[in-house]
C-alpha cells in the first residue's frame, strides 16, 4: 500500500509538468492548427534562462528565499515568452496560409536550431550544468511515506497555473478572443479580432508555461540542451492523449500520463521500456478514440 | 508519357552499378563511402516519398522500419549466413529484412492508417521510437550496446542495383492503374472512395511497400557500417529522410533523389566547419521551407495544385 501512496505521490509530481508543457502544445494547437515542435526547447530555455537568473536574483533578495524564487520563475517566464513571440513572428507567421506540412516541418527545423545552437561550446556547450538549488530541500514524512519539497511545489505552482489559464481563457476578454481564433480564424478577423496579436499572445502565454515548467522539471538534477527533449514528447503525447486543441484534456492527459509511467516504471522489468511506454498508451487510446480521450470528433464534410 | 523508358533506366542503372563496383577498388575509401551513404539515402527517400508524397500520408516513423530491416539482416548475415557465399546470401538477407520490416509495416498501418494528417504522424512517430525501444531491450541483437562486428558486405555495386530497383519499382507501381490509386487518395480521400478506390488497402499498401525498401536500406546499412546502434534509429533519423522527401517535392521521384543526393553530401562538404554543421543544416531547412515550400527543384510549369 505504502508503495501504491509512494508511486502515486512521484506520479503526479512528474504529472504536473507534463500538463503544463501540453497546456502549451494545445493552446498553439488550438490557434494554429499545428503542433509546435520547438516547445521542448523553449522549455530548455526556461531552464537555463532561470540558471543565469537565480544567482543575480538571489544576490539581491537573499539566496533561496521565497521572493528569489517566484522572482526567478517570473523572470525566466517573461524571457520564454519573448523567445516564444519571437519564434512565432519570424518563422510561423509568413506560413500562416500555407499547407500545414510546411509549418510542421518549419517547426522542426526551428527545434532543431535551438537544439544545435545551444549545443555549440560558444553558446551553452552540450556538458550538464548543476542547477542552483532555489529553495531549500525539504522531505515532509506521512507515516512511510516521504512527499518531498519539490514534489508538493510542482503540484501547487502547477494547480496555480492551472487556475490562472482557466482564468484568462474563461473570463477575460483576451481569453474570449483566443477561443474565438481556435473555433474560425477567419469569422473571428471578420469580427474585428485582432488575430495576430492573439496568436502571439496564445505563443508567449504557452512559452511562459513552458519556462516554468523547465525549471520545475530541472529542480534537483542537471540541466542541457537536449533536456527538453524527452519531456517534450511525453508532454505532446499527452496533449494528443486527451484530444488536441482541448485544454482540460491536456491536463488530464499530463496526469495520466504521469502516473502511469511511474507506475509502469515501478513494476520490475518494465523501467526498461519506459520510452516506449507513453507511446503505446497514445496507440491503444487513438485506436479506440481516433480524437483522444476529451476530444470532439469532427464529422467529415462530402 | 514519361515512363516510355523505365525499363531502359533500370537495366542502365544496374550496369552502372555493377560497372563501377568492378572499378571500385580504386576509388578513395572515403569517397566510395560517401556514395554508399548517397544510394542508402536515394533507396530511403524514394520509399518514404510513396507514402508521404504519392499518397499523401505522413509518417514519421521511416527510421523504424529501417531499423527493424538492418537488426534482422545483421543477425541473419551473424547467425544463419554462411560467409563463403555471401554474393548469394548477402541480397537473401538483404530481403529477409525487407520482408521482416513490411511485415511490422503492415501491423503498424493497418490500425494506424485509419488516423489522419497529424495524429497518423504522432502515431507513427510513436511506433518508430517503440520499435527503437524494443530494439534496446532485445538481447539476440546486442541490446543497447548494439550489434558489433557486421561482415562489410555493402559494395557500390549492391547499393546502386537496389536503389535502381527502388526507384524503378516505385515510379512504375504509381504510373500503373493499380499506382492511380495513390495519387487519387493523395488528392482527395473522398472522391477516391467514391470512385471505388479502396482508400485504407491503398494507404496500406503504400505502407508495406515503403516499409520493405527501407527495410532494404537499412540491411545495406547495416552491412556498411560495420555496426548498428538502436539510437541510430530515433526519430531525427525519421525527420532526415522527410525532409529530403519535403526538400524533393513531395511525389516528385527525381526531385527526392536529387535532395537525397544533396542532403547526403552536403554534410560532407561542411565538415570542415563541423561545429556548425548542424546549425547550418536546420537554418537551410526553415530558409527552404520559407522560400520554397514546394520542393527545391520545383518551377512553374507544371504544377499540381494543393489543396
Amino acid at each position: 500500500m505504502d508503495w501504491f501512496f509512494q508511486q502515486l505521490i512521484n506520479g503526479l509530481g512528474l504529472g504536473a509538468i507534463y500538463a503544463l508543457i501540453a497546456l502549451g502544445y494545445t493552446m498553439v494547437y488550438g490557434v494554429l492548427r499545428f503542433i509546435n515542435f520547438a516547445h521542448s526547447d523553449v522549455l530548455m530555455l526556461g531552464a537555463f534562462s532561470a540558471f543565469y537568473i537565480a544567482p543575480k536574483i538571489e544576490k539581491v533578495f537573499g539566496s533561496q528565499s521565497v521572493l528569489a524564487c517566484v522572482m526567478v520563475f517570473i523572470l525566466a517566464a517573461a524571457v520564454c515568452a519573448v523567445i516564444g513571440m519571437t519564434i512565432e513572428r519570424l518563422a510561423y507567421r509568413p506560413l500562416r496560409n500555407r499547407p500545414k506540412l510546411t509549418v510542421l516541418i518549419t517547426a522542426i527545423g526551428v527545434s532543431l536550431l535551438i537544439e544545435n545552437t545551444a549545443q555549440n561550446e560558444r553558446v551553452l556547450g552540450s556538458a550538464p550544468q548543476a542547477f542552483p538549488q532555489l529553495i531549500t530541500e525539504r522531505a515532509i514524512h506521512l507515516g512511510n511515506l516521504v512527499i518531498s519539497s519539490k514534489d508538493l511545489i510542482t503540484v501547487l505552482v502547477t494547480l496555480v497555473l492551472l487556475g490562472g489559464m482557466w482564468f484568462i481563457v474563461q473570463k477575460t476578454r483576451i481569453g474570449t478572443a483566443m477561443r474565438a481564433v481556435s473555433f474560425n480564424q477567419q469569422a473571428a478577423a471578420l469580427m474585428g479580432v485582432p488575430v495576430n496579436r492573439i496568436i502571439s499572445f496564445t505563443f508567449g502565454l504557452g512559452s511562459a508555461l513552458a519556462a516554468v515548467a523547465g525549471i520545475l522539471y530541472s529542480l534537483n538534477s542537471s540541466i542541457e540542451p537536449l533536456m527538453g527533449v524527452q519531456p517534450g514528447l511525453r508532454a505532446f503525447v499527452a496533449a494528443v492523449l486527451g484530444g488536441i486543441g482541448n485544454l482540460p484534456g491536456a491536463v488530464l492527459g499530463g496526469f495520466l500520463l504521469g502516473l502511469l509511467e511511474t507506475f509502469a516504471g515501478g513494476i520490475e522489468g518494465w523501467s526498461n521500456y519506459r520510452d516506449a511506454f507513453a507511446f503505446g498508451i497514445l496507440i491503444l487510446i487513438l485506436l479506440v478514440k481516433p480524437a483522444g480521450l476529451l476530444g470532439r470528433s469532427s464529422v467529415e464534410k462530402v | 508519357m514519361p515512363l516510355v523508358g523505365a525499363k531502359r533506366w533500370l537495366l542502365v542503372g544496374i550496369a552502372l552499378a555493377i560497372v563501377a563496383s568492378y572499378f571500385s577498388p580504386q576509388f578513395n575509401r572515403y569517397y566510395l563511402g560517401v556514395a554508399i551513404d548517397v544510394g542508402i539515402a536515394i533507396i530511403l527517400a524514394t520509399s518514404l516519398n510513396l507514402i508521404n508524397g504519392h499518397t499523401g500520408q505522413f509518417s514519421l516513423g521511416h527510421a523504424g522500419f529501417m531499423a527493424v530491416g538492418g537488426f534482422f539482416s545483421a543477425w541473419v548475415s551473424l547467425y544463419v549466413g554462411n560467409l563463403s557465399h555471401a554474393f548469394w546470401y548477402f541480397p537473401l538477407s538483404l530481403v529477409a529484412g525487407g520482408l521482416l520490416a513490411a511485415l511490422v509495416g503492415l501491423l503498424v498501418g493497418v490500425p494506424s492508417l485509419r488516423l489522419r494528417g497529424d495524429y497518423l504522424a504522432i502515431v507513427t512517430l510513436g511506433f518508430g521510437e517503440i520499435i527503437r525501444v524494443v530494439a534496446q531491450n532485445t538481447e539476440a541483437i546486442g541490446a543497447a550496446s548494439g550489434l558489433k562486428g557486421i561482415p562489410k558486405l555493402t559494395t557500390l555495386g549492391w547499393t546502386f542495383c537496389f536503389a535502381a530497383i527502388t526507384i524503378y519499382a516505385i515510379s512504375t507501381l504509381v504510373n500503373s492503374t493499380y499506382g492511380r490509386g495513390f495519387i487519387a487518395v493523395h488528392d482527395d480521400e473522398i472522391a477516391a472512395e467514391s470512385n471505388g478506390v479502396d482508400t485504407t488497402r491503398t494507404k496500406v499498401t503504400a505502407f508495406v511497400t515503403g516499409a520493405f525498401f527501407a527495410g532494404i536500406a537499412g540491411g545495406l546499412y547495416a552491412h556498411h557500417k560495420q555496426f548498428l546502434s538502436p539510437t541510430g534509429f530515433d526519430w531525427l533519423k525519421s525527420i532526415e529522410i522527410v525532409v529530403m522527401v519535403i526538400l524533393g517535392g513531395m511525389g516528385r521521384t527525381v526531385g527526392v533523389v536529387a535532395a537525397a543526393i544533396l542532403l547526403t553530401v552536403m554534410p560532407e562538404l561542411l565538415r570542415d566547419f563541423s561545429e556548425y554543421r548542424m546549425i547550418i543544416y536546420s537554418l537551410l531547412i526553415i530558409l527552404l521551407m520559407l522560400l520554397r515550400p514546394a520542393g527545391l527543384f520545383s518551377f512553374h510549369f507544371k504544377r499540381r495544385s494543393q489543396s
